[in-house]
């Protein structure tokens, strides 16, 4: 059995609000494989975001262990937790995140900047991957406020592949989008992961589900099955 | 094929442009800043600086020398000193003076002059001359200065009058400056049977003595050596080297520099400050953005490269036109005031303009350092939820 590319393993993550302890984690254990398309649900508080945040390595757990691709990151320091995000993982954010001052094309190239990819290389592999995210080339040199929303996630997701991450972690990827349009992002994100991408969207849209083989669901910092 | 992209070349570089930019108002306020701060250090050492040159500069270039005179209390340097001095190694030449400051007249023209009494092969190594010839020892004949042939109008073969005695003026000597053994600019010189002749009661020793060396650098020791010898029970002779006082001169125009551009630097700490106060309002602003540049994998370094290289750019920039406003404006106001731009030029005043840009830089990426240190250890998941 191949080794899962995510693996929590008795996660704990506690915030201290005054004198309350509050659980947003309670030994949480989930096992993803490669290739997998997973949804995890859950409402505000759940616990979610969370979780997003210890596979994303933007947090760490207060106890157990995240394993990205085999290695645990609540040892690395802040810069190891940037070459685990830089490698491995590609966000997708509710809000697009994309930088203001750059065009559409240098945004995804920006990844590939930080991972130190010669300016030829970056350039036509941004080229291609606007290609692969369905984005017409004439959007290339538009700013990101001169594009529609639809559009902009489509440059995210391009920005997100850009180091050709094992991983996809979207947040509430059509959280801004009209139903429409969210459909056709969600559909890209499908065909991403049926050329191999692992996927993992953290959503409350019971709709988004349908795009996933798996569903993880979350309450109140725990997993539970169906019916909650 | 598009037209060549700059982000091809240097990404960061090509982001803190745009990011400048983006709040341009912003950096030209605090480049307006810097910009006066360069000025104001370099303009101010500018000034110290033409000042110190202005006067140094009518300073003869004649090589430095001792001066002797006899000590506060002592009437003169006697025969037998000097005889003493005479056997102190290192030195050169000795050439001992009696002057008396005295009217002349030539014709319809009066002036006031120093009349020297010295050797001819003195006078030869103090000053050359400009036409004419050297006095012969024993003859009635003179040299004048410059500045006495001038305001005399005076030439080779008039006949100057000094109190109802006439002298010849077989040579006259060229402009020599200021300078700290004599003024040669404004002095009459003849012969021991001449100066004697004008004045017979005057005492037979000497009112000073200029004494060169061989080597330059000994000097202080020639100097030391003549002082042991002549001052070793009383206090006789004071002996001073011409180079103490330029140097002194010259100190005290470089300590009034370094307060001129203390003062200065002062405008450049608050431009300093404001550009600190303008880099951390941005990296407020941009917490988010860094927090997304962090999320996709940029690394402390990156972010703090981004922001050093933003003041950098500010700085170096703004510094540059500072040190041009400077070089312009001071050229400007030297040739207005001193008639003579060429001041400006002066490798010197040029050391100030540099030194005003290389502060002015080094200013901006100290404002800068913290700001970017601050926005490269932001932790991404807070940054990315800031609003």
């Amino acid at each position: 059995m191949p080794e899962p590319i995510v693996e929590l393993r008795d996660v704990t993550k506690i915030y201290t609000l005054g004198k309350n302890r509050i659980y947003a984690l309670n030994k949480v254990n989930i096992s993803i494989e490669e290739g997998d398309f997973v949804t995890i649900m859950g409402s505000s508080g759940s616990g979610k975001s969370t979780l997003l945040n210890m596979v994303g390595c933007l947090d760490l757990p207060t106890s157990g262990k995240v394993m990205i691709n085999g290695v645990d990151i609540s040892r690395l320091d802040d810069d190891g937790l940037t070459s685990i995000r830089r490698n491995n993982i590609g966000f997708i954010f509710q809000q697009f995140n994309l930088i203001q001052t750059l065009t559409a094309l240098e945004n995804v190239e920006m990844p590939m900047i930080f991972n130190g990819t010669s300016p030829e290389k970056r350039r036509k592999k941004a080229m291609m991957l606007f290609e692969r995210a369905q984005l017409p080339p004439e959007y290339e040199e538009h700013k990101p406020n001169e594009l529609s929303g639809g559009q902009q996630q489509r440059v995210a997701i391009a920005r997100a592949l850009a180091n050709d991450p094992p991983i996809l972690l979207a947040d509430e990827p059509t959280g801004n989008l009209d139903s429409k349009t969210g459909n056709s992002v969600m559909k890209l994100l499908q065909e991403l992961n049926s050329a191999g991408t692992t996927v993992i969207v953290v959503t409350h849209d019971p709709k988004l589900e349908d795009f996933s083989n798996t569903t993880i669901r979350l309450q109140d910092g725990v997993i539970c099955d169906e019916n909650c | 094929m598009k037209i060549a992209d700059p982000l091809k070349n240097n990404m960061y570089a090509e982001l803190a442009r745009r990011n400048l930019k983006r709040q341009s108002i912003r950096t030209i306020l605090a480049a307006i800043g810097i910009i006066i701060g360069v000025i104001a250090i370099s303009s101010m050492g500018i000034l110290g600086n033409t000042m110190k040159l202005s006067v140094t500069d009518s300073f003869a270039d004649v090589g430095d020398k001792l001066m002797i005179y006899p000590a506060p209390g002592e009437e003169s340097i006697t025969e037998k000193q000097i005889g003493q001095i005479r056997k102190v190694a290192g030195i050169d030449e000795i050439i001992p003076l009696r002057s008396h400051g005295e009217r002349v007249e030539y014709k319809n023209e009066e002036s006031f002059a120093s009349v020297y009494d010295i050797k001819e092969e003195g006078l030869e190594s103090l000053a050359e001359l400009e036409e004419g010839r050297y006095f012969k020892s024993g003859s009635t004949d003179c040299v004048v200065g410059s500045s006495v042939a001038e305001n005399l109008e005076v030439s080779v073969g008039s006949k100057i009058v000094i109190d109802d005695s006439k002298l010849r003026v077989v040579g006259i000597l060229k402009e020599r400056g200021l300078g700290f053994d004599i003024d040669t600019d404004s002095g009459i010189f003849t012969s021991s049977e001449m100066y004697e002749k004008l004045y017979p009661d005057e005492d037979e020793g000497y009112s000073s003595t200029i004494i060169t060396v061989d080597d330059i650098n000994e000097l202080e020791t020639v100097q030391q050596d003549i002082e042991d010898r002549i001052n070793r029970k009383d206090e006789l002779i004071t002996v001073f080297a011409t180079n103490m006082i330029t140097e002194s001169i010259d100190g005290v125009f470089d300590a009034i520099s370094l307060f001129l551009m203390g003062i200065g630097s002062i405008s450049l700490l608050v431009a300093g400050v404001s550009i600190l106060n303008v880099m951390l309002m941005s990296t407020m602003e941009r917490t988010k953005e860094i927090g997304v540049m962090k999320a996709v994998g940029a690394s402390r370094k990156d972010i703090l490269k981004m922001f050093l290289l933003e003041a950098l750019f500010l700085g170096v920039a703004a510094s540059l036109i500072g040190g041009l406003l400077t070089l312009g404006g001071s050229y400007m106001i030297i040739s207005f005031i001193m008639d003579d731009s060429a001041y400006i030029l002066k490798f010197s005043n040029i050391i100030y303009i540099l030194e005003g840009v290389f502060f002015g830089v080094g200013t901006s990426l100290l404002g800068g350092m913290y700001p970017a240190w601050k926005a490269s250890r932001m932790k991404p998941l807070d940054a990315l939820r800031y609003e």
